[in-house]
């Protein structure tokens, strides 16, 4: 059934996009991620301008994280001032990465870009957790020592605030600038940007693993909510039929994809995820280095 | 000897006066959730005060237009191992759609001066906006080449049926890609590669029902439409979260 979709102006197959959205749920399911690394170059792949992509893609991430940042919610898994502190850093990286994107559309390279950061981004995250949970494997059955207190730069700036439920008295600098971090992602690829800030909680602001998820979830629904905005009052360039058929697969898809999750090993689900982030590292990065069947390309521009 | 002569007859005589009388088969085009593409019949015939000339034969180019936008046509190169873009060629309007049918090849049947006065086939349709310079010939070209590919430039030699040099009809399809806006459609009639009469007509395609909607809420209201894309996201999320909480008790 072919589908016209209003603001991205093109037709596509309706059972595609539930198709899409419900293996990206199920994947973002099974992982616990919400799975916009993966929509945004799927949907640029199937013939949606990248505008489109990437701010349909964040409007779908809000579907995904809220219903996971209620639950973890109501289980009081969500440290709420650092929340708050995330989204603040968000709200400004944000703002910030629509301004480049906007000057990288101008220059003509909104492309590149958003392929460039892909590469980066995915590359290291996914290379740092391989090596992590390889690592982690190794390690079972031996004794596992974790430093509670490490004191390190972050200790030392201006600023200090307490977090009760993650029982840290740190500056509010970092976590700022691993919000604004992540919010500066999602706006230029329409990501939620789980896979940033999860590592950087535990690594960087050595929060406990039992509020990481929450706060995380909590500070993606409201970034990639005001991404929504932003791309949708800017750019007009959020297709709502499209991010609700990308929704109703993709809510389907994660509820199978918990209940698949729960099966599985912490660390096998972690080398899977890794291996998965770095396919699509991988994927966009030949399409950098390999010569373009075309290489000409043809843009709309506004009057 | 005998044509040679007939020729000469017809440049000194004025020419006779042929009439287009035409139709399409819709005045309209609405693209719906479900559009995927149109097809629409242009016919018509050439009424005549006298009996028509047997030299040269009349042939028939019909051409639909889409709305005119502005276009950036980038070129990539490969700087330091990447492939990226480095030229553009700005071009103030190229149509967004265009199809063009004839009886037989444009070529045999078309004059180039008259194509440059009244701009018919594709390459004149561009440059009609913007003259190339030599260096912006390869963008050019690649525009053709890209929009042919997508089926936004159609070349239909061929396709026009002409019965008894006096009835024609063709079936031009529109793409489910299509820009909104007024679709120009133009008959011409040629004799010996010159134009003998001209007609134009319009066909409106508009977005219609939810997509209508949908598109005038993202463009006159966004910060509206902004906030109903998210009230939908959370409803969904929520709701699913809940459905299934339910339906496995």
């Amino acid at each position: 059934m072919q589908l016209y979709l209003p603001i991205a102006e093109v037709s596509v197959n309706a059972f595609v996009l539930l198709g899409l959205g419900g293996l990206i749920g199920f994947l973002s399911g099974m992982f616990g991620v919400g799975g916009g690394f993966l929509i945004t170059p799927l949907l640029m792949m199937i013939g949606v301008p990248p505008g489109v992509a990437v701010a349909t893609g964040a409007n779908q991430v809000v579907a995904s994280s809220i219903s996971g940042a209620l639950a973890q919610f109501k289980r009081r898994a969500v440290d709420l001032p650092m929340g708050a502190v995330l989204t603040g850093g968000g709200l400004a990286g944000s703002t910030l990465g629509g301004y480049v994107f906007d000057l990288m559309s101008r220059l003509g390279q909104t492309d590149l870009f958003v392929q460039l950061s892909y590469v980066l981004f995915l590359g290291l995250i996914g290379t740092m957790m391989l090596t992590e949970s390889i690592n982690s494997l190794r390690r079972t059955g031996k004794a596992q020592v974790r430093r509670s207190h490490v004191h390190s730069w972050v200790h030392r700036m201006p600023f200090k605030m307490k977090f009760r439920a993650s029982g840290l008295y740190i500056s509010v600098i970092p976590p700022l600038l691993v919000g604004a971090a992540v919010g500066f992602l999602s706006a230029i690829m329409g990501v939620g940007g789980g896979f940033v800030m999860v590592p950087a909680m535990i690594y960087l602001l050595g929060m406990p693993t039992k509020v990481v998820v929450g706060t995380s979830l909590f500070q993606i629904t409201f970034v990639t909510g005001y991404t929504t905005l932003v791309h949708a009052v800017t750019h007009h360039t959020v297709d709502m039929m499209l991010a609700l058929l990308l929704i109703i697969g993709g809510v389907i898809g994660a509820q199978i994809g918990a209940r698949v999750g729960v099966r599985l090993k912490a660390e096998q689900l972690r080398i899977l995820l890794s291996i998965l982030v770095l396919a699509v590292a991988v994927k966009i990065g030949f399409d950098l280095l390999l010569t373009p069947a075309e290489l000409f390309s043809v843009t709309r521009v506004a009057s | 000897m005998k044509h040679w002569l007939l020729a000469l007859c017809l440049m000194v005589l004025p020419v006779q006066a042929e009439e287009i009388v035409s139709g399409v088969s819709q005045s309209g085009v609405s693209i719906t959730t479900s559009f995927d593409g149109a097809s629409i019949l242009v016919y018509g015939a050439a009424l005549r005060d006298a009996p028509a000339p047997t030299w040269p034969l009349m042939e028939v180019i019909i051409t639909v237009e889409g709305p005119s936008t502005p276009l950036v046509i980038r070129k990539k190169d490969h700087v330091a191992g990447i492939w990226l873009n480095r030229g553009s060629v700005k071009i103030t309007a190229a149509p967004s759609f265009y199809a063009v049918a004839s009886t037989k090849a444009m070529g045999d049947i078309l004059l180039p001066a008259e194509d440059e006065k009244y701009h018919i086939t594709i390459p004149q349709t561009i440059n009609a906006a913007a003259a190339p310079s030599a260096d912006q010939a390869p963008y050019i070209e690649a525009l053709q080449r890209i929009r042919r590919a997508s089926g936004s430039f159609v070349l239909a030699p061929d396709s026009v049926l002409l019965l008894r040099q006096a009835l024609f009809r063709t079936d031009i399809s529109l793409p489910a890609n299509l820009v909104e806006g007024p679709y120009k459609v133009r008959i011409f009639l040629t004799r010996g590669g010159q134009v003998v009469d001209m007609q134009e007509s319009q066909i409106d395609v508009q977005k219609a029902g939810v997509e209508r909607a949908l598109y005038k809420l993202a463009m006159e209201q966004p910060l509206v439409y902004g906030l109903l894309s998210l009230l939908m996201a959370m409803v969904a999320g929520w709701g699913a979260q809940e459905l299934f909480k339910r339906l496995r008790i």
